[in-house]
């Protein structure tokens, strides 16, 4: 068995007994990486040297006796959202390809002081706008367990990475699933907290209110394992929680005794992908030999997930991204006129507007409108606030449904991998890969997505666990005992 | 109230109505939402972080000072103070602006309601009171500079006063003049230099004034309002003042011409232009109004409690007004002197009232700040707090003034020596071989010079009273520390009985 | 509610982005679209509904006053399209 199919967790335990050093683990990495990145891509920045003298430092410093963090050794990729000091963080977007963030991103310098290994940036949608990893404006991520098919996203390069063996582990972010949709449909465990539980300073914004930055692993003791890592207060996020990171690394092997799941009914409607519906009820049967007791429970605002999604995050990006201007930093746009412009409109206008248009993708460009549209004059009450008065309902029905139930048990996606380009031209029935994980978000409960099968085309099925906030020991006990009783996550594509 | 001004025969009587919107730069060692410092006159772009550069994925933390000075200033503007605030989003784009938004307050500013007594020196207009509608907690934007070096004109950005923490202190429309509003915003700048919430500086911007303007004109058919004007860039009182001014005669001229009324077009802006002392209209952009406020997602609400509440208050110092009263009342100064005195500051008005405590006397206690004190102050480029003197010792020389040890002119020089020697004022007297001239001996000395001075004495008979001078250097020869006056005040008797 | 060309290109000029032809009608039509949706949230009742902005109860974040660091000028300007020395540089501001 090669070293990369082993789990984080035991190649730590290797590295910690000497059986094995970080440059080992980084170089059989780098070698998988040069095999198969051609056919994955995966990432948007790697630099191989870079990552090995890393690993070297730690290995030297292991060698010296010195203390080391909890991932010491272990290969990290991040996805290109989180800001890297002197390493480029474009976002996927054309606008930010040659921007040099200062600083770290609060979760980047949890991972150095744990001594992990950074190994590049992964792909992603344009600033996280997205379900397919299509709207980059890099490249195209392909599904490894089917190169024609997209990975999920927006953390489509993140997620691709560990499915194709690049690295054991990622960061992902999620805003409306963007952690649990690209997991599910590559056959990992991705985990989104709850929000405030991961600290978002130096994550380039999308839907502040809704971004969480969560692990994306093979196996669950993994995300565990970078969870333990990334969760806790920050000062430096206002809406970070102060509130006690459990033993996540710890009690992930506890089974859970006297476990109530709940199943919303409305989840298992005509959109569901029949596949993925009988993996779901396999997988309940599973908990259900394992003693898990299942009770029914009642969402009523939860099909109203997708309408308040798509009013919030856009009106949050509107503003978030307006700083992309081109007057600091970005890419300036010749501020020629086109026939479009208006001669009365000053040199500033003129910049700003053809650097955000030559900067945007066509996504990325649709989301600023709405928002701006949505927050614009006269149509605050009907858009904005209402949206977030549904908000408060739904959030409001999680909070009902957790009275009676520990966790609540359901798909992640109403499909599986879908073929590249099939979609794109629809943003509407994109928007529809969020139904089942945009809930989440807007209510700021904890979620992961762990595989819980395959389609008869071969293509990964994921189950998606929720738990009320900050009970992500909860959700990872849970998600382990299923894992401990299925051989799902071990499956790898055959690229 | 019509104005007095210039009006032709054809004219109508107009009221001005002015409401002011005041910026107030906090005085806080960091920016409101980073930890950057805030001080003014650093080189550009040194003084900057990813959060205040708008850098993406940077977040903004409140600075739990600039919250505090600001529920202080609005506590001593008889502000309420709601228990729940929260922060928005203004947003728009501008290149002062890096993160496309101003963070302010909308809907639910963190005080409301409060007002200011403004009152007339020189009796300009009646004694008054201002309501301010709100006072909000916001930061401040960046600098930009023209340049037109090179034949190509841009501009150049400097960031380092992005994110300092303003007030804005926002007044109902209640001024009517153009001397109202100096007065309100003079009442202002002493306020916040009372609780020392800021300089106040308006050359280096720590204070800003805004000043919306129209005219309410009284019309055969009913009275009829003006578009409203909001003057900006008015760097000076005096500025203030004029730019008003000049904005009441304009208006009213183009009433006359175009008789344009309130909602015939939108709020303008115009620009103060000190060098003609004109207002000029500032460009517009036809969707700038459109700021689409929205709660900040990433900074949280602010709650205060009543017992946050009540704290505050209990440290704010005594305010300019109560102290007016105070100095009118128990010290019977003049309105001149009291406001010579409060002018100066808190520190420089506690002098004041221990010095006049200490010699009960408010009158000859104000003379004396208004006086030497301040001249050596001014002199010595100093503040009370560095003033070597303290109150106790000026106040033992005052009391040799009052006990007639000493003429007042007498104690100008005692009081030079004690500021160059350091000495107390008995001590200095004594070096000097001042003392007080026993009344027998000064009579007798004042007899003799009168027998002594038969031609002098003449002409002081024949109806010049300026002659006695003549008796009073003799008199000054020979006894230094005689008082002048009373030289005077006794050969005048001596002559008459004559 | 239908969105007209004219109302996206007004939506244009204020979030700062330069639409061409093609993209304003493409634009229009899946705004729309989008628009038309997320209208099914009037089906529901939210008249004595607070709205939510934090999922999380959190309040009175503030920092002490206390001078932190600050970047170098060369770091603070290194991504400037355009600056010189000191500054960032952009097209005259009127």
């Amino acid at each position: 068995m090669s070293i990369i199919s082993k789990s984080a967790t035991q190649q730590r335990e290797m590295m910690r007994t000497g059986e094995l050093t970080s440059v080992e683990l980084t170089t059989a990495y780098l070698e998988q990486i040069r095999s198969r990145e051609s056919a994955v891509k995966a990432f948007v920045h790697l630099d191989e040297q870079q990552t090995l003298d890393a690993a070297q430092q730690i290995d030297t410093r292991r060698a010296a006796g010195e203390p080391l963090g909890d991932l010491a050794g272990i290969p990290v990729a991040v996805k290109d959202n989180l800001c890297c000091q002197g390493i480029p963080t474009t976002c996927a977007s054309k606008f930010l390809s040659d921007f040099i963030p200062p600083y770290d991103a609060t979760v980047i310098a949890k991972l150095k002081t744990a001594d992990a290994v950074l190994i590049g940036r992964t792909n992603m949608d344009e600033f996280a706008m997205g379900s397919s990893t299509e709207n980059s404006a890099i490249q195209v991520t392909n599904n490894p367990w089917d190169l024609q098919c997209i990975p999920g996203g927006s953390s489509g390069g993140s997620a691709a990475c560990i499915a194709a063996d690049f690295a054991p582990l990622a960061l992902g972010s999620d805003t409306g699933g963007s952690i649990r949709q690209p997991a599910a449909l590559c056959g990992i465990v991705g985990l989104k907290p709850s929000y405030g539980r991961v600290s978002r300073y130096g994550l380039v914004a999308f839907a502040s209110s809704l971004d969480q930055i969560g692990p994306m692993t093979s196996n669950v003791e993994d995300a565990a394992l970078l969870l333990q890592v990334l969760a806790g207060h920050d000062s430096h996020d206002s809406t970070s929680a102060d509130v006690t990171v459990d033993s996540y690394v710890e009690n992930v092997t506890q089974p859970l005794s006297n476990l109530t799941l709940g199943i919303v009914d409305e989840h298992y409607g005509d959109g569901l992908d029949i596949e993925i519906k009988s993996s779901i009820e396999e997988a309940i049967r599973v908990y259900e030999s394992l003693g898990a007791t299942i009770k029914h429970v009642e969402m009523p605002h939860a099909s109203y997930g997708i309408a308040t999604y798509y009013i919030i995050a856009p009106c949050e990006a509107s503003s978030n991204l307006a700083r992309f201007d081109g007057a600091h930093y970005g890419q300036r746009a010749d501020t020629c006129m086109t026939d479009q412009q208006s001669t009365s409109e000053d040199a500033l206008t003129r910049m700003y507007r053809s650097s955000r248009a030559a900067g945007f993708g066509d996504e990325v460009k649709r989301r600023i409108m709405l928002g701006t549209y949505a927050l614009s004059e006269g149509y605050y009450d009907a858009f904005y606030l209402k949206a977030l008065k549904v908000r408060r309902l739904i959030q409001q029905d999680y909070d009902n449904a957790f009275k009676d139930i520990d966790l609540l048990i359901g798909p992640v996606t109403a499909r599986s991998a879908f073929k590249q380009g099939e979609t794109i031209a629809d943003p509407m029935a994109m928007y529809m890969e969020d139904l089942f994980t945009v809930t989440a978000n807007l209510a700021g409960v904890a979620g992961i997505s762990v595989p819980c099968g395959f389609t008869d085309a071969g293509l990964p099925i994921g189950m998606q666990l929720q738990s009320a906030p900050f009970q992500e020991d909860k959700l990872l006990r849970a998600a382990y005992m299923f894992q401990n009783a299925t051989d799902w996550h071990q499956r790898r594509p055959k690229v | 109230m019509s104005s007095p001004a210039t009006q032709s025969t054809d004219d109508v009587p107009y009221t001005v109505v002015v409401g002011l919107e005041v910026h107030v730069q906090l005085k806080t060692n960091t920016k409101l939402f980073c930890r950057c410092p805030t001080i003014f006159g650093r080189p550009p772009n040194t003084q900057t972080c990813p959060v205040c550069l708008g850098l993406p994925g940077s977040l903004p933390v409140m600075n739990r000072h600039a919250f505090e000075l600001s529920m202080k200033t609005a506590l001593a503007l008889n502000c309420t103070i709601p228990h729940f605030t929260k922060w928005d989003r203004k947003n728009y784009f501008y290149p002062d602006l890096p993160k496309g938004y101003q963070t302010s307050q909308f809907d639910l500013p963190m005080s409301e309601h409060g007002h200011l007594n403004i009152f007339s020196e020189d009796d300009e207009f009646a004694d008054k009171q201002i309501r301010i509608l709100r006072a909000h907690l916001e930061e401040d934007a960046g600098k930009s500079m023209h340049d037109e070096a090179d034949g190509v004109a841009d501009s150049r950005i400097d960031l380092n006063r992005t994110g300092t923490p303003l007030l804005e202190i926002v007044s109902e429309p209640d001024m009517r003049s153009a001397a109202e509003a100096k007065a309100y915003l003079q009442e202002l700048r002493l306020i916040l230099l009372y609780l020392d919430v800021s300089d106040c500086n308006m050359q280096e911007g720590s204070l800003r004034c805004d000043a919306n303007v129209n005219l309410h004109i009284d019309t055969p058919d009913g009275t009829i309002a003006t578009p409203i004007v909001e003057i900006k860039n008015m760097n000076s009182f005096r500025a203030v003042h004029r730019g008003i001014e000049f904005e009441v005669g304009r208006q009213y001229s183009l009433w006359k011409k175009n008789k344009q009324v309130l909602g015939d077009m939108p709020k303008q802006t115009r620009g103060w232009d000190e060098g003609s002392q004109v207002t000029r209209a500032q460009r517009e952009k036809e969707e700038s109004s459109d700021y689409r406020y929205f709660p900040c997602p990433d900074l949280v609400p602010v709650i205060v409690t009543d017992e946050e509440i009540q704290a505050m208050q209990q440290t704010i110092c005594t305010l300019p007004a109560d102290l007016r009263k105070q100095l009118f009342d128990d010290h019977q100064l003049t309105a001149h002197t009291s406001a010579v005195i409060i002018n100066q500051g808190l520190g420089f008005a506690n002098y004041f009232l221990t010095l006049a405590t200490i010699i009960d006397d408010g009158r000859l206690a104000g003379n004396w700040m208004q006086g030497e004190v301040l001249r050596i102050l001014n002199e010595q480029e100093q503040t009370i707090e560095q003033f070597t003197l303290s109150a106790a010792e000026l106040g033992e020389l005052l009391k040799l003034i009052q006990s007639d040890d000493i003429d007042n002119s007498k104690a100008k020089d005692v009081f030079a020596m004690m500021m160059e020697s350091g000495q107390s004022a008995a001590d200095v007297m004594a070096e000097l071989g001042i003392e007080k001239v026993d009344s027998s001996q000064l009579e007798e000395l004042c007899q003799r010079l009168v027998n002594n001075n038969p031609k002098i004495v003449a002409d002081v008979q024949n109806g010049n009273q300026k002659a006695v001078g003549a008796l009073i250097g003799q008199a000054r020869n020979e006894n230094s520390n005689v008082d002048p006056g009373q030289v005077r005040e006794i050969c005048l008797a001596l002559i008459e009985k004559l | 509610m239908a969105l007209t060309r004219d109302d996206v290109e007004k939506v244009s000029l204020l979030a700062r982005l330069q639409l061409t032809d093609d993209e304003l009608n493409s634009m229009t039509m899946h705004l729309s679209q989008i628009i038309q949706y997320v209208h099914q949230l009037d089906e529901i009742n939210t008249e004595d509904v607070a709205p939510l902005a934090h999922t999380l109860d959190i309040t009175n974040v503030l920092a002490n006053d206390v001078v932190g660091e600050c970047l170098s000028r060369d770091a603070a300007l290194q991504n400037a399209p355009q600056r010189d020395e000191e500054c960032f540089r952009v097209p005259a501001v009127l």
